[in-house]
């Protein structure tokens, strides 16, 4: 008995196994899809949108829905390229992000993508929120101007650091990560060495005193794009 | 034939973006022969002396002077180009952006909050003489003022990605950079 699944991704017939996401089975075939929230050790979150794709003409998230059989994707078109870059404008202009000194810079996932949509200037407003630091805790700190609210430190923190040391709160434009604590990192048993310091994309959650470690010219998206190591599988 | 001529400025820059200009070593030579230096700080020409086919515009809008010469260009320039990113979205000049005028004022002249630097300013006055151009409530983008045509990203952007665009320009080509020479950084 045969237990795949076959449906297209762009006109292109893509294979996979029952209970897979589009993004897992577009992973094992080589294609890549954007994503922010989403990372293969944490469990879905499907909140950036980022891997938006239309599924039968209408729009999912790629790393939520499901594969089903003679599914018709798309992913490399117009109209969906045109969602995923207003998609990164608009984190652009809803949070500080100051790329020319933050330590991130180069290795950060937000910033690789917009380099890879070709993006020179968002096309929206600046809002210049006023975001907190939380720089309390002798190794890692917390720029929330840099926070993109992808939730993986949420997810890291709880699922496989086992402390729950991160959770959203407020509503809206109001919405921050927050700590278990009274009042600061400093206050929860958070460590450099947790997994929900590694997974932040951008430079909002990062250990202190290893900034601008690898010079400019090697880091991860200095010349490849962000997707290439998927896409050459 | 009449060489095409660029003009440039720095408004709430650092420099580093004409510093960058000038990395393009020997192509420099090339550059003269291709165009005629307006209104710079290259050349030191303080006033428009006719209609430039580019405007290179280092630096966002701080203050009214910015915006007045930021106009200014916009009115001289066929193509006007925001360079580097304090003129995309402000950069580092642009920190300031959510915390209130009035506080900037005090952190930067006050002496009576203690945290301001060590200025000998017994009166706690806030400079105001007219020759000073008045502070904008934040730092603007440059899009977010006139129309801007191209945007080269980068702190500053590479010597490369201006002459690339540059001579693109000049000769009539669109403006395709490789992915290498589009950094924020
Ligand atoms: S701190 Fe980092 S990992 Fe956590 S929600 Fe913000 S961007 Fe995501
Ligand atoms: S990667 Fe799917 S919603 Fe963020």
């Amino acid at each position: 008995m045969s237990n795949t699944i076959t449906f297209t991704i762009d006109g292109v017939e893509v294979t996979g196994q029952p209970g897979q996401t589009i993004m897992e089975a577009a992973d094992a075939a080589g294609i890549y899809i954007p994503r922010l929230c989403a990372l293969e050790e944490l469990s879905p979150h499907g909140s950036c949108r980022v891997c938006t794709v239309m599924v039968n003409g209408r729009p999912q998230a790629a790393c939520t829905q499901p594969i089903a059989d003679g599914m018709v994707v798309e992913n490399d078109t117009e109209q969906i390229l045109a969602i995923r870059r207003d998609i990164i404008d608009m984190l652009f202009v809803e949070g500080n992000h100051f790329c020319m000194f933050c330590e991130k810079s180069g290795n950060c996932e937000l910033q690789a993508l917009a380099y890879r949509f070709g993006i020179a200037a968002p096309r929206f407003p600046y809002l210049f929120p006023k975001r907190d630091i939380d720089a309390t805790h002798p190794d890692i700190f917390i720029d929330r101007n840099r926070c993109i609210l992808c939730g993986r430190c949420v997810r890291a923190s709880r699922d496989i650091d086992g402390k729950n040391v991160f959770e959203f709160v407020g509503r809206g434009f109001e919405k921050r990560v927050a700590v278990n604590a009274e009042a600061n990192l400093a206050d929860t048993d958070a460590a450099a060495t947790d997994e929900a310091v590694n997974v932040c994309p951008t430079g909002a959650l990062l250990k202190k005193r290893v900034g601008y470690a690898v010079p400019v010219g090697q880091r991860k998206y200095d010349h490849k794009p962000i997707g290439s190591e998927i896409e050459k599988k | 034939m009449a060489k095409p001529k660029v003009a440039t400025t720095s408004l709430a820059g650092c420099f580093g973006c004409h510093m960058s200009l000038l990395d393009i070593d020997d192509r420099i030579l090339k550059l003269v022969e291709l165009v005629d230096f307006d209104k710079s700080p290259v050349d030191d020409i303080k006033e428009f002396t006719g209609r430039c086919a580019v405007g290179l515009i280092e630096g966002g809008c701080a203050n009214e002077e910015n915006v007045r010469v930021l106009q200014d260009f916009r009115r001289h320039c066929d193509i006007l180009i925001s360079v580097g990113d304090c003129a995309i979205n402000g950069g580092i000049p642009a920190m300031r952006n959510a915390v209130p005028l009035k506080e900037c004022f005090q952190e930067a002249y006050s002496t009576d909050n203690r945290l301001g630097p060590a200025v000998y300013n017994p009166d706690n006055q806030i400079p105001n003489d007219p020759e000073i151009p008045l502070l904008l409530d934040k730092v603007y983008p440059c899009h977010e003022v006139v129309k801007i045509d191209y945007h080269l990203p980068g702190c500053p952007p590479p010597a490369d990605t201006l002459w690339e665009a540059l001579v693109a320009l000049l000769s009539d080509k669109p403006v395709a950079l490789p992915y290498e020479l589009i950094k924020y950084d």
